[in-house]
């Protein structure tokens, strides 16, 4: 089951770079993985390690002061590329629970609510205030709540982001499609005794 | 009075758990088939939910596409992550209680294989495993089609799949297929006459003459290859073969459940007056011994052809075929029964079942493979393998030079250690022909196994019909 989302306060990591695909957020060889968790460790594999496996001293969530980031300011176009869902698996495991960017490749988009990130789109202005915010690492801290759709900076300035009102019922409640077919449970058990009594070899 | 109903109509309107006003529809599943590649991240999903697997009794798992295929596996899997993805499930399956075949398990082998030789596939049921050709199942008469990882989870969790309800299209043989002419020709034939698009969205019922001629071996490989004819899956009708296939299999009903069970299934057909969004007819006898060219499942022409130019096509398909040709390295007019063969892979879950290693032994008996063949024969699951020993196929295939090995995917996809180097040119009898399918710059050709085995003695494509004479 997904995890609830309801309000957010923490550190953003700023990543101004714009079309952030996919392919940097995690790089085809962890494609054969057996899990959906233990990704975070290979976010942004190449921008984060160098060939030797070393971190990258210069490369944010390497910096003290974000290495326990929960929110992305991102650039343009974040997201875009290959379908992978290991994408928003990665940044979950490392931490990250919302991004925020002037705008999402679908997909991606799509992928976060499915795994309990908020993806938030803001008018650049916006986007650029937060980012500044988010350059100043841990005495800056944003805040998020999903239920008024609201993204507050540190000084108090408060963003009011549009979310599609099915999808916020989900993260709010920690519903993912499993979930949402678990309410359905009483229906299946029925079905199922009367299948059951009427197939009983099956 | 009810509408007549097409068979795919009658499974799943048995199986609506719920229905949405969008017709979204919650749909039961009979069984759920499981291995090792797709699943690890959906039992993955369940254990951080803690949740448990709603019906292990219905959930079937056992590794199959990175287990190798020597008969030295039992000393362990080589490449790491193979080996880590067969624990995970060995270690899933146990964890979640559900049924386990595993590698040294003789009833280990190709899921699609092990689900029907066990008995767990019978006709009227819904069949899915994250694996897009769980269409095989099909050949019982249930509905059995593909699923992703995440959808995996969901019927680990919830014994259903939210879905909605695909188009009804029929493909009928009629008559009487010529000699030499396989199962694995008819499927071919059809993906060569409706593109690997032609069934998009549609559930494909095969039916007609010629299909109700098949062994269930035989409807089992036309049913498999529905995927690459563009269907969510294929489907037939049970007959009496099917349920003589059936009857006595460790998991089929027995006695009175048996006797339930047959009166249901007996109503498991078409109705008459039941209408399809789309139907083909091909004639048995217009269908030929077939070979793939290219690099696509719907390049097949019969063996008796010559490699296309790309200005025999058009649209997209022209430059599609120029990169085939160039992948293949084939040049336009060249004679299929001259392209040359290094290496025969004669397995999977299109034809590594006992009547197709009959086939071929029946073509190698008393022949060598061309020196410089590689050639192998993988059974499709421990039993198979186990059945041509006691009818000493295994000594044909060694004596005229083939490997026998252990049950597994092996060189359909090349998971496993087996796979060809660039350049290689391989006749298999399995079902994909993509670029690097059965490892990187490997060139497959797509046939019958008898035509596989015919290939590997004479070192090219072979007409079936000239070297066998009356097969
Ligand atoms: S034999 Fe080939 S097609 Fe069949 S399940 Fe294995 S990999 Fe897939």
């Amino acid at each position: 089951m997904m995890d609830k989302f309801n309000t957010l306060s923490g550190i953003a990591a700023p990543m101004p770079l714009i079309n952030i695909d996919t392919d940097m957020i995690i790089p085809k060889q962890f494609l054969k993985t057996i899990k959906r968790s233990g990704l975070g460790v290979n976010l942004f594999d190449e921008m984060r390690y160098d060939d030797d496996g070393q971190e990258i001293p210069d490369f944010v969530l390497n910096k003290t002061a974000y290495r326990n980031a929960e929110i992305i300011v991102g650039g343009d176009n974040f997201g875009c590329g290959s379908s992978r869902e290991h994408a928003p698996w990665a940044l979950l495991d490392f931490g990250i629970r919302c991004v925020i960017s002037t705008s999402f490749a679908d997909i991606f988009y799509g992928n976060c609510f499915k795994n309990g990130i908020l993806p938030i789109v803001l008018p650049k202005e916006q986007v650029d205030q937060l980012m500044e915010d988010a350059e100043r690492g841990e005495n800056a801290r944003i805040s998020v709540d999903l239920e008024a759709q609201t993204v507050t900076s540190s000084d108090g300035t408060e963003f009011r982001f549009e979310v599609d009102p099915f999808k916020k019922q989900c993260m709010l409640n920690g519903l993912d499609d499993i979930s949402l077919t678990m309410e359905k449970s009483a229906a299946i058990d029925t079905f199922e005794a009367d299948y059951q009594a009427r197939m009983p070899w099956s | 009075m009810t509408a007549p109903k097409t068979l795919y109509d009658k499974i799943w309107d048995a199986h609506v758990a719920h229905q949405d006003d969008d017709g979204t529809c919650l749909l039961y599943i009979d069984r759920h088939l499981v291995h090792e590649v797709t699943s690890p991240q959906a039992f993955e999903g369940l254990r951080l939910a803690g949740r448990k697997v709603r019906a292990p009794g219905k959930t079937i798992a056992v590794p199959d596409h990175n287990v190798p295929t020597t008969l030295d596996r039992a000393k362990g899997i080589e490449n790491e992550e193979s080996r880590i993805q067969v624990e995970a499930l060995d270690k899933n399956a146990r964890e979640f209680g559900v049924v386990y075949y595993p590698v040294d398990d003789i009833r280990q082998g190709i899921v699609h294989i092990v689900g029907p030789e066990q008995g767990w596939t019978l006709p009227g049921m819904t069949v899915v495993c994250g694996d897009s050709h769980t269409a095989t199942h099909g050949a019982f008469g249930a509905l059995a089609h593909g699923i992703g990882t995440s959808e995996v989870e969901h019927v680990l969790a919830t014994q259903t799949l939210i879905q909605k309800k695909s188009k009804n299209m029929r493909v009928e043989i009629t008559g009487q297929l010529q000699p030499g002419v396989t199962a694995k020709d008819i499927t071919m034939a059809v993906i060569g006459t409706t593109g690997t698009a032609g069934g998009t969205g549609h559930v494909i019922e095969y039916c007609g003459e010629a299909i109700a001629a098949l062994s269930m071996e035989g409807r089992m490989t036309v049913c498999n290859m529905a995927i690459e004819g563009g269907a969510r899956a294929g489907i037939i009708a049970p007959d009496d073969k099917t349920f003589a296939y059936v009857m006595g299999r460790p998991h089929a009903p027995k006695g009175a459940a048996w006797e339930m069970a047959l009166a249901y299934w007996k109503t498991l057909f078409t109705d008459d007056g039941a209408t399809f969004d789309q139907v083909i007819t091909l004639k048995g006898e217009d269908i030929a011994p077939v070979v793939t060219w290219g690099t696509s499942p719907e390049d097949v022409l019969p063996i008796t052809s010559t490699v296309p130019a790309p200005s025999d096509f058009s649209g997209g398909k022209v430059a599609a075929v120029e990169r085939a040709l160039d992948y293949m390295g084939l040049t336009p007019g060249m004679k299929l029964t001259d392209v040359a063969i290094d290496t025969v892979f004669i397995g999977s879950c299109t034809n590594g079942r006992i009547e197709d290693l009959r086939a071929a032994a029946k073509v190698l008996k008393g022949r060598k493979i061309k020196e410089g063949m590689r050639a192998m024969i993988v059974p499709g699951s421990g039993l198979v393998r186990a059945q041509a020993e006691e009818e000493g196929l295994d000594v044909i295939f060694t004596d005229a030079g083939f490997e026998w090995r252990l049950a597994g995917c092996s060189m359909c996809l090349a998971m496993n250690p087996d796979q060809l180097q660039p350049g290689e040119r391989c006749a298999a009898t399995s079902n994909r022909n993509f670029e690097g399918r059965q490892g990187r710059g490997g060139r497959t050709h797509l046939l019958s196994p008898a035509m596989a085995a015919a290939a590997a003695i004479t070192g090219h494509l072979t007409d079936i019909r000239d070297f066998e004479g009356d097969a």
